[in-house]
């Protein structure tokens, strides 16, 4: 179904070869893509997931990026989308890392199995030499049987040699044993890369219609393939005896909780300068206050006014308040944009130097007490940019579980960097006492909420098993490329969303119905919080836009206190509309309805409590 | 003993992974049953992290209670 989908996106033709890259994660893939084209580059989001496939010419033939897999199977998302493009290929260029030859020739050995022509490029040879690592890179092609180039992609050297090679790629010695168990089977399958996958219980390979006597045996084969890639690896791989380098010690560092604890908040502190300082109030004040409601908007609202009549419901849709082509436009492109490009880039710099999987173990066992496992850090941190775009993400997790976990606590306890900015804004000039109770109770409902679900819901959630690998220092250019990427696809996901969102608005507000909801919350919002009856606007607000409802409440008059109440009310109330949208499409209906009645009582009972403990 | 038992720089023997599928991931990552391993971190109440050559895996505390080792 979904190769359809992507084939119609390549428009393959039958003269045409497809050049797949393959490889394991971050060795250096989207740098050879961009050495080895240099036409424009498309990227299509592979259906029903949040991957998405670069695509350009290479010569006469296709070339395809896939995303970076331990092993050709169906774990996850990239796995399956990561298959899906390697059986289709005609040839793969498969980049290995020199400096981690025994994990990424079992995806070697396992493409070699499958019978596709293969290229290997053995990538980054420099940082290898440097860490004492040498590689026969001779042999190593006379054993696996096929062209071997040792290559330094960043430094472009060894890509003309790969694109030569390609004429010579070869389907190389596939391992002895697997070949006898894939004889039986040779005819029953379209190809043997299917019959292969197929033994190892593949649940994209379907049974074969003719009877199949063949045991399937997935953990048969990998043993078989992982024993043949170790003797391999002891045939061309020569290490010099060093010390403990700069880079092993700092990673045992930031592993360790006396070490690792302080160097994961001094990057946390480095995010908030670049992010909440540079990024929002520097770009975003450009952007959004300069660019968009200075020039975009007026320029607007002027052409609707003219095309529609004043007043009217279209023109209140298009350009009015929560207008289609003002509003939205200006938040999505002006606001959000900048602030979710900002997370990409930090995180990007996480990833490619190797500290995310670190600070995946170090957080795990709190997120184990939540239902969760280290990976969750990942969702949960670019919660803090955008929550909508966050819950895209949480697709990459384990279990329904602790999808449904995530989704919650993003829904509840996590404040976004629109709202965190206003937030900040209004908590500083309370004092740092204040500041601390407010990230002590957020934090506090975060925690308890993620302990609660862990207790109530059935099931239990999957282990941490993550691969370390060698710190380095991340390019520029590979990390620019890669917040492109995600920033475009967050971009061509959430704006739906958003417009959707706004559209649901403006219709509540031209039928008065939000006059009506937020008549409703005055009284809770009154008495129960003890805050400015006014302030139920701002919470109505929150649902439109989550900073909206927190600079509804800058206006108001309210001592020191009740601003704490009313910031950590507006916190955990409902998400913004968009990431409703969002939760309802990811998750089930009922798990939306449940996240968002759970918000309205997290943000009113913690909220109340708090206004009793104040003494309001 | 389990993986969970180990202490930072013991070497040890993999005798068997209990969960099929961690087991199947493990091989890819080089780590399966009769193999040396070193622990070279544990996270107090957290994950344990072991390096096989250059292969370090963090394994979660879960995970790290149903792996059976013995000492190299």
């Amino acid at each position: 179904m979904a190769i359809m989908q992507i084939n119609k996106a390549l428009i393959k033709q039958p003269n045409k070869k497809t050049i797949v890259l393959a490889g394991n994660p971050n060795v250096g893939k989207s740098v050879f893509f961009n050495a080895l084209t240099n036409r424009y580059v498309e990227v299509s989001n592979f259906p029903g997931t949040t991957v998405d496939i670069s695509h350009s010419a290479l010569g006469d033939d296709l070339l395809l990026d896939t995303p970076g897999i331990y092993g050709v199977s169906s774990f996850n998302d990239e796995e399956k989308v990561a298959r899906d493009v390697i059986l289709q290929a005609d040839v793969v260029i498969n980049i290995v890392n020199a400096l981690h030859l025994e994990r990424d020739l079992f995806l070697t050995q396992q493409l070699i199995d499958m019978g596709i022509p293969l290229v290997v490029a053995l990538n980054m040879m420099d940082e290898a030499r440097q860490n004492g690592i040498q590689i026969d890179h001779q042999t190593l092609e006379r054993e696996l049987g096929v062209p071997v180039i040792p290559t330094v992609a960043v430094e472009g050297k060894g890509i003309e040699e790969i694109k030569a090679a390609l004429a010579g790629a070869a389907q190389g010695n596939r391992v002895p044993r697997i070949a006898d168990l894939l004889a039986p089977l040779r005819d029953c399958f379209p190809s043997v890369a299917e019959a292969l996958l197929y033994l190892e219980e593949d649940p994209s390979v379907k049974s074969p219609r003719t009877a199949v006597k063949a045991e399937r045996r997935q953990e048969e084969i990998y043993l078989i393939r992982r024993r043949r890639v170790n003797e391999i690896v002891n045939a061309v791989v020569k290490e010099s005896a060093e010390g403990a380098s700069f880079a092993a010690r700092l990673g045992q560092m930031m592993l360790r909780i006396s070490t690792g604890l302080p160097i994961l908040l001094l990057s946390l502190v480095a995010m908030y300068y670049f992010i909440g300082v540079f990024i929002a109030q520097v770009v975003v004040v450009f952007t959004e206050k300069v660019v968009m409601e200075g020039y975009y908007a007026p320029l607007v609202e002027g052409l609707v006014e003219r095309l529609f009549a004043p007043g009217s419901v279209t023109a209140y849709i298009l350009a009015g308040e929560y207008g289609l082509f003002t509003m939205t436009v200006v938040y999505l492109l002006g606001l959000l944009m900048p602030l979710v490009a900002g997370f990409y880039f930090s995180l990007s710099i996480m990833e490619d130097s190797g500290y995310l999987p670190r600070v995946a173990t170090l957080m795990d066992r709190l997120l184990v007490k939540m239902g969760l496992n280290g990976r969750a850090i990942i969702p949960i941190i670019l919660g803090l940019g955008c929550v909508t775009m966050a819950t895209i993400t949480t697709r990459l997790l384990g279990s329904k579980r602790e999808r449904i976990i995530a989704t919650a606590l993003l829904g509840i306890a996590i404040p976004c960097s629109a709202q965190l900015g206003v937030i900040f804004g209004m908590v500083a000039p309370l004092g740092p006492g204040y500041l601390v109770l407010y990230l002590a109770t957020v934090g506090a409902v975060f925690v308890g909420l993620g302990v609660i679900m862990e207790k109530v819901l059935p099931g239990r959630s999957t282990d941490l098993l993550i691969d370390l690998p060698v710190l380095r220092v991340p390019r520029l250019g590979n990390i620019l490329r890669k917040t492109y990427v995600r920033t475009v696809h967050f971009i061509k996901e959430a704006a739906p969303l958003f417009v959707v969102g706004a559209v649901l608005i403006s219709l509540l507000h031209i039928s008065g119905l939000l006059q009506k909801i937020q008549d409703l919350f005055r009284p809770l919002v009154n008495s129960w919080l003890g805050l400015p009856p006014e302030a139920s606007t701002a919470f109505i607000m929150g649902i439109v836009r989550r900073d909206f409802g927190a600079a509804g409440l800058y206006a108001l008059p309210m001592a020191a206190g009740q601003t704490l109440v009313a910031l950590v009310a507006i916190t955990l109330f409902v998400p913004c509309i968009a990431s409703i949208l969002v939760i309802l499409k990811e998750r089930s209906a009922k798990d939306g309805l449940l996240i968002w009645v759970g918000s309205f009582i997290a943000a009113f009972l913690v909220g109340g409590l708090l206004a009793r403990v104040m003494g309001i | 003993m389990t993986l969970e038992q180990a202490k930072t720089g013991d070497r040890l023997i993999v005798k068997n992974i209990s969960d099929p599928q961690m087991r199947v991931k493990a091989i890819r990552f080089g780590v399966m049953e009769g193999v040396e391993v070193t622990c070279t971190e544990k996270l107090p109440y957290g994950p344990v992290v072991i390096r096989r050559g250059r292969q370090e895996l963090a394994v979660g505390r879960g995970l790290a209670r149903r792996i059976i080792v013995e000492p190299a």
